[in-house]
């Protein structure tokens, strides 16, 4: 815009034709991908909803039509799946929440001064993602299996009774959630508060504020950015996951939440349509629930 | 305005062999400091000689390293900021990005639970002029706008110490001018304590009650405005608080009240009580206004000292004032400054002249007199710049 202040007005008129044919170039890989790999599969996925079984054909036989049915009855049999997936999601984001903000503080205020150790402790957050999220929730298995220190120790001190286990509980999925999240939750904390201003702290300090109050009124206020990044990179995968509920995991019949459902029609009942009506429920629950958060956050004018 | 929960009146600030060491630097060394209740003290100095950490130390923000900090009395070297009476005007504003100007201002009050916050924050902002602004973010005002708000964040709470470090400096001349006034209003009118840090030494001067002038980490000298301009003990304080001429030599003759200097073979008269040393290798000098110019070598009269017959290299003229630099061979560059009396300079560059003052008005200084320039820093085109600008202030007075 600078520029064009100062050049003939030919200039001027021509600039913002020729900006917006580079523009177009330039964004087109992006559309173009983002057509083929989210437009046209949540297309299928939406008329897959809608199909209904062929007559007299095979398991797993379907067909184009209108079958809105499908939603009421998916919804009629997993609601308590869809209710579960969004109370752990919930829960999980908020304990993640609780664990990683500490951690993210302490990297990003109090480690400020060695950098060395910053990275260091960076590290250690990615650290686990070096190994499989597979492998790591298999692992939570073991230790948390009915043989296990844990469970042995538990029941020792009478916490746990003596035919009670860990794994297969709301607990260990809940666990398991939170645990694989956190690093989703402590990365984008770290990155605000890396760059929190600590002179607002200071002039907060003055101005008769407690350390709490300070907590509460600047800092909170100062890393909202990084905290609905978090929440929402944990709240939105694991709203949708279904390993660590799954049963051979860290879950049960009794635990199971909406991604099990739609595993289970997809792969085992050869329900598509079912599947696929869940999958579209689930993605329409979170973004209801995103924007709401979003909005009532108030950060569209701190981002 | 005052309100019974307020402080009612400012509280005495006494900094007692203060020491604040950063790693591998000394920014504060032994630092003694007194300052009465409800006066208007300025803290001057030039850029990094410890006037921020100064306040930090008394805000609670920095530990010192050694000695202690009283207010009113109490020990409040071990309290958190929050704990003290104190309030800061920051000197990088440090207003809160995510509140509103309104919300910034009653914050204060909003902490210590006073009565209706919101009115009283809006008529702190009345006072700097911005209440019309109250519903905006930070991010929306000017500089020199955030820096009012954040003198009404401050003076909203009526601390008994209220700090200002350079709250004036992103104004333009005419705002500043008001907002001196305004603040010396507020300081009088309710009897607080200001600890006004500046680098600015007329904004001090003018406004203060007491000037501490502090270089490298100390405080060289500390006195009313009048005294320290008038009688500066040190080469630092002549210089930065105005221009000087400074020399040195050797004494050469002591009587009871005054002492004699040799200046490159001339003898110059410096009155006892207004030197500091009467022995040895010495500094003195004379403020540029108390010399005059003459165009003749004048009688030796009792009383009066004269340098020459030097050379003017420079005139330059600034209205109310002309600044002349006059070369004298073996003593250095003199700089005089002349009422403009008639239209124009009285001489010009390349005239020859002899320099004379009333031997009343020298002074001698503390400092080793090799640690003194010998001869004068040139005029600077700071200097310049300071005498336009009292120029336009009486101007600005006057209107
Ligand atoms: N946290 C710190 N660590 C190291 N040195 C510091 C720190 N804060 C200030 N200093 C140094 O102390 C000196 C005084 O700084 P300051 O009080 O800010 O000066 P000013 O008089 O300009 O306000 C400066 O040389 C500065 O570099
Ligand atoms: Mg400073």
């Amino acid at each position: 815009m600078a520029f064009t202040a100062f050049s003939s007005q030919a200039v001027v008129e021509q600039a913002p034709r020729k900006r917006s044919f580079i523009a177009l170039v330039l964004l087109l890989p992006g559309i173009l991908y983002l057509v083929l790999f989210f437009l046209a599969p949540l297309i299928s996925l939406v008329i897959t909803s809608f199909q209904q079984p062929v007559l007299d054909g095979d398991v797993g036989e379907y067909t184009a039509g209108f079958q809105w049915q499908n939603y009421t009855d998916a919804m009629g049999e997993y609601w308590p799946l869809v209710l579960r997936a969004f109370g752990f999601a919930i829960i999980a984001t908020v304990l993640a929440l609780i664990i990683s903000y500490p951690i993210a503080y302490f990297i990003g205020v109090k480690a400020r001064r060695w950098p060395l150790l910053q990275s260091l402790l960076l590290t250690l957050v990615i650290a686990p993602f070096f190994i499989s999220f597979l492998l790591r929730t298999l692992a939570w298995k073991q230790i948390m299996s009915d043989e296990g220190p844990i469970v042995q120790f538990l029941k020792t001190v009478a916490i746990l009774p003596s035919d009670g286990h860990l794994t297969g509980t709301t607990f260990s999925v809940i666990f398991g959630l939170t645990y694989n999240f956190i690093p989703f939750m402590t990365l984008p904390l770290y990155a605000t508060l890396e760059r929190l201003d600590l002179r607002y702290i200071e002039a907060g300090a003055d101005l008769y504020a407690s350390p709490f109050t300070v907590f509460r009124k600047v800092t909170i206020p100062l890393s909202m950015p990084g905290i609905v990044s978090g929440t929402l990179l944990t709240f939105i995968p694991a709203a949708g996951d279904y390993i660590n509920a799954s049963r051979d995991f860290l879950g049960s019949s009794s635990t199971a939440m909406v991604g099990n459902a739609i595993e289970a029609n997809f792969l085992v009942l050869q329900n598509y349509p079912i599947a696929a009506a869940l999958s579209i429920v689930l993605m329409a629950v979170i973004l209801i629930i995103v924007g709401i958060y979003v909005r009532r956050s108030g950060t569209e004018d701190l981002i | 305005m005052a309100i019974a929960s307020f402080a009612d009146k400012g509280a005495d600030l006494e900094l007692v062999g203060i020491t604040k060491r950063f790693p591998g630097f000394t920014a504060i060394e032994e630092l003694d400091l007194s300052i009465p209740a409800g006066s208007f003290f300025a803290l001057l100095g030039p850029s990094g000689c410890g006037k921020t950490t100064t306040l930090r130390l008394v805000a609670g923000l920095e530990e010192p390293t050694a000695g202690q900090i009283l207010i009113g009395g109490k020990d409040v070297t071990a309290t958190k900021p929050f704990q003290r009476p104190v309030n800061t005007v920051f000197q990088s504003y440090a207003l809160f990005p995510h509140m509103t100007i309104l919300e910034n201002v009653a914050f204060g009050l909003r902490r210590r639970k006073m009565s209706d916050p919101v009115a009283k924050a809006h008529e702190a902002l009345a006072l700097v002029e911005l209440d019309h602004l109250a519903a905006r973010r930070p991010a929306q005002l000017s500089g020199g706008q955030q820096q009012r708000v954040a003198l009404a964040r401050a003076i909203v709470n009526r601390p008994a110490l209220l700090l200002l470090d350079e709250p004036l400096g992103a104004l333009d001349l005419k705002l500043r001018r008001q907002m001196q006034l305004e603040l010396k209003t507020i300081q009088t009118e309710v009897g607080l304590t200001f600890l006004h840090v500046t680098h600015d030494q007329e904004e001090a001067m003018t406004m203060a009650d007491t000037v501490a002038v502090m270089n490298k980490g100390r405080i060289e000298q500390m006195g009313a405005p009048e005294e320290l301009y008038e009688l500066p003990r040190t080469a630092f304080v002549a210089n930065f608080l105005g221009q000087s001429n400074l020399f040195s030599g050797s004494v050469t003759a002591s009587t009871a009240d005054a002492i004699t200097v040799d200046v490159a073979g001339v003898p110059i008269i410096v009155p006892r009580t207004r030197a500091k040393r009467h022995a040895g290798e010495v500094a003195i000098g004379v403020r540029p206004e108390k010399v005059s110019l003459l165009t003749e070598a004048p009688q030796p009269v009792a009383g009066r000292n004269v340098l020459g017959p030097g050379r003017v290299t420079d005139v330059s003229f600034s209205g109310v004032s002309t600044q002349y630099l006059v070369e004298v061979p073996g003593v250095g560059e003199l700089i005089v400054f002349a009422q403009n009396m008639v239209f124009g300079p009285v001489v010009h560059v390349g005239a020859e002249v002899w320099v004379s003052w009333n031997a009343d008005h020298g002074f001698g200084l503390d400092d080793d007199a090799s640690a003194v320039p010998r001869f004068p820093a040139d005029a600077s085109t700071e200097s310049i710049a300071i005498q336009r600008r009292i120029a336009l202030e009486e101007e600005l007075e006057q209107a």
